[in-house]
């Protein structure tokens, strides 16, 4: 249980540890610590192996995707069609879902971690370019990727023929502008195309069928390629061996909010409950101020909320997805007894109407809907009639029944994720998963906030403010 | 004087190199002519057009997706206060207010010296830090109001500028591929076959 001044943040324990197993270590970035700690091993044993069989290695680690959708790598590097070329890989560094830090800690504190994933990855795929796409705003992580692919290079472990192999890769730096729902797979292909950053439609644009340039590409979190060198070094069987059997391995979690020690952790996958986490010595340490635990969101700003209720959940996936959310870019955000649950609900739908890229009308029209809706609710001015309106723009984007929390209090039952969706990508969900959750669990706060509904009050949302 | 100076266009040339097809270059290029000129200008659109073969329309078209990019001119320090959930638990309201206070503009605002520049931004990836802002894109972490007053005095008596660089300058070392060691960037469609380490199978397609 320690901190690191160079690695804000983070807080080590007596834990398993895979991908952050030099964070103790002041220069962990540099190529001389990574050497010296068993760096590039994984690379080695990697390219003295039929590519085949590293790929069948990752597979049967059941490895699964740390950016959100949790779907197995070893799996997804297998969708690419056969006897298609060349296939590339784009690493996913545009960590923005609110809440979520993992990937620019492990991009600033241990660079080359995620180079050898790159290597391994695309060695076991067949993948003869890879892109490695950073969030924009992060400068300091695209400082340190920088310097070490330029030490990797120069050390004979990126380009051509690597280690003396017939194996030959570029890493590619790229790095992105502001726009978070690049993040999703098919925009950051957009992106790194050079266009817009907007979905494409599936189907037909899997990328792994129809990807960067219309070919197959692999797009893989910042945080599964860091798994890989640890896997290809000591194999899948010690991988498993680690969390249980559907969630092998660690996660990276970042816990805010009202704790009293907010921070990231890498806990053993599956088994690690939320109330650990939330208030076990060795993590967060309960709540500020010894205030009871009001709400919580389990996975990222687009996950519907959890209540003390779910608290002795594991942190695995279909256990969190039948409780009615999900688990996924690992990211939880404490609220205590003293927040405005309605105020609270508002800064992430703003958040996520803020970032709608506009390709699909309900999210386009109805996340700015909810937001001016909820804003008025807030600041007092609503009416019943606009929790009302607020529920059926919301059925708009979702339609039909809604993941949310079981809740003793209310007599409520869980309503199992996921949710139906009239737009391509889940940024237009995410904008009403807050204000669902928020109305479904705290009904009171907001009957409390509103005014009975007058004759003729229907006050149309457009005329408040500009559409910005 | 707003088109490349000769070190950057020649970064721009090995930038675009790197990509299968140039118009992927064109976001890091963006990010080039704002660090050369605080801002991106509309003659640097129509250089970037020339060099990766769209029309300056097509630039415009994917920059003003991307918030980062500013096309008007901005303040040496770009202030960026974030407002989403876990800062807004923390008490990032109070950060804002003391910015908008101490620079005596509203948040989207430039001071009149050209200075400052603040925005309220959203979620920055440091939410166990909260509240927090960048300034150009470096981290201040658990901001408190009067933290903020003293990170805008210290940026006008110019002690941060080791460490904060003038707007539009984003990681200051910058990636860089030896010709020696290079594999190339190859026009997909050229390519035919898999790559050397994967085994051709009987039908010689690859595996």
């Amino acid at each position: 249980m320690t901190s690191y001044s160079w690695a804000p943040g983070f807080v080590a324990g007596d834990r398993p540890r895979i991908v952050t197993s030099r964070f103790e270590f002041e220069d962990s970035f540099t190529l001389e610590r990574y050497l010296a700690t068993g760096g590039y091993a994984g690379l080695r044993a990697a390219i003295a192996r039929p590519a085949a069989e590293v790929h069948e290695e990752v597979r049967s680690s059941t490895l699964l995707g740390r950016g959100g959708a949790g779907f197995p790598a070893g799996v997804k590097w297998g969708l690419t069609p056969e006897g298609v070329f060349p296939r590339y890989l784009v690493v996913n560094g545009d960590e923005s879902e609110p809440g979520t830090y993992k990937d620019r800690l492990l991009m600033e504190r241990d660079p080359h971690q995620l180079i050898e994933g790159c290597l391994i990855a695309c060695y076991a795929a067949g993948l003869s370019r890879c892109f490695l796409y950073i969030r924009g705003e992060m400068a300091l992580a695209q400082e340190r990727m920088a310097t070490a692919l330029n030490d990797a290079y120069a050390a004979g472990y990126i380009g051509k023929n690597i280690l003396g192999s017939d194996f030959s890769v570029d890493i590619v730096l790229h790095w992105g502008a502001g726009a978070y729902v690049v993040g999703e797979e098919t925009a950051l292909i957009e992106s790194l195309e050079g266009n817009r950053g907007m979905p494409r439609l599936k189907p037909p644009y899997f990328p792994a069928a129809i990807g960067l340039y219309g070919k197959p590409t692999i797009v893989n979190n910042v945080e599964t390629l860091s798994n890989l060198p640890w896997i290809a070094t000591n194999g899948a069987a010690a991988y498993t061996a680690i969390g249980t059997e559907s969630s092998p391995g660690t996660r990276m979690v970042a816990v805010s909010g009202h704790v009293k020690r907010p921070g990231v952790y890498e806990i053993v996958n599956g088994t690690t409950t939320f109330r650990d986490l939330l208030y076990g010595e060795e993590f967060c340490q309960g709540i500020r101020d010894d205030n009871e635990l009001k709400a919580f969101v389990p996975g990222g700003g687009s996950a519907p909320w959890f209540l003390p209720d779910q608290l002795d959940l594991p942190f695995e996936g279909r256990l969190v997805g039948a409780a009615g959310s999900m688990l996924g870019s690992g990211a939880i955000m404490v609220m205590d007894s003293t927040t405005d649950i309605p105020a609270a609900a508002l800064t992430l739908t703003r958040f996520y109407a803020h970032e709608s890229c506009g390709k699909c009308v309900p999210c386009r029209e109805g996340g700015t809907w909810l937001m001016r809706i909820l804003e008025r609710v807030v600041e007092g001015q609503g009416t019943t009639e606009d929790l009302d309106l607020l529920l059926e723009v919301g059925g708009s984007i979702c339609p039909g029944s809604m993941p949310h929390a079981a809740s003793a209090e209310l007599g409520l039952e869980a309503t199992p994720f996921p949710y139906r969706m009239t737009t391509i990508c889940f940024v237009g969900p995410s904008a009403y998963v807050p204000v669902h959750s928020a109305i479904t669990l705290f009904p009171s706060e907001f009957a409390e906030r509103v005014a009975p509904a007058r004759v003729r009050t229907r006050i149309p949302v457009t005329a408040v403010g500009s559409a910005q | 004087m707003a088109r490349f100076n000769d070190a950057n266009l020649t970064t721009a040339h090995e930038i675009i190199a790197r990509y299968p097809r140039p118009k992927s270059a064109l976001i890091p290029l963006l990010h080039l002519a704002q660090e050369q000129n605080g801002y991106v200008t509309d003659e640097a659109m129509r250089q970037i057009a020339e060099l990766v073969g769209v029309t300056p329309a097509e630039v415009l078209g994917t920059g003003s997706f991307y918030e980062m990019f500013r096309f008007e001119p901005t303040g040496r320090y770009l202030i960026n206060i974030c407002g989403t959930m876990s800062c807004a638990l923390m008490g990032a309201r109070e950060l804002l207010h003391a910015a908008e206070r101490s620079l005596g503009i509203h948040a989207g605002g430039t001071t009149p010296d050209g200075l400052f520049t603040l925005h309220q931004a959203e979620c920055q990836a440091a939410c166990t830090e909260a509240p927090c802002l960048q300034v150009n894109y470096r981290y201040r972490f658990k901001m408190t109001p009067e933290g903020v007053e003293q990170l805008i005095d210290d940026l006008r008596a110019g002690k941060l500028d080791d460490e904060i660089p003038p707007h539009g300058t984003l990681a200051r070392v910058r990636q860089h591929i030896p010709s020696d060691r290079a594999v190339g960037a190859v026009d997909p469609d050229d390519v035919v076959g898999p790559p050397a380490w994967i085994p051709v199978t009987v039908e010689g397609a690859g595996s």
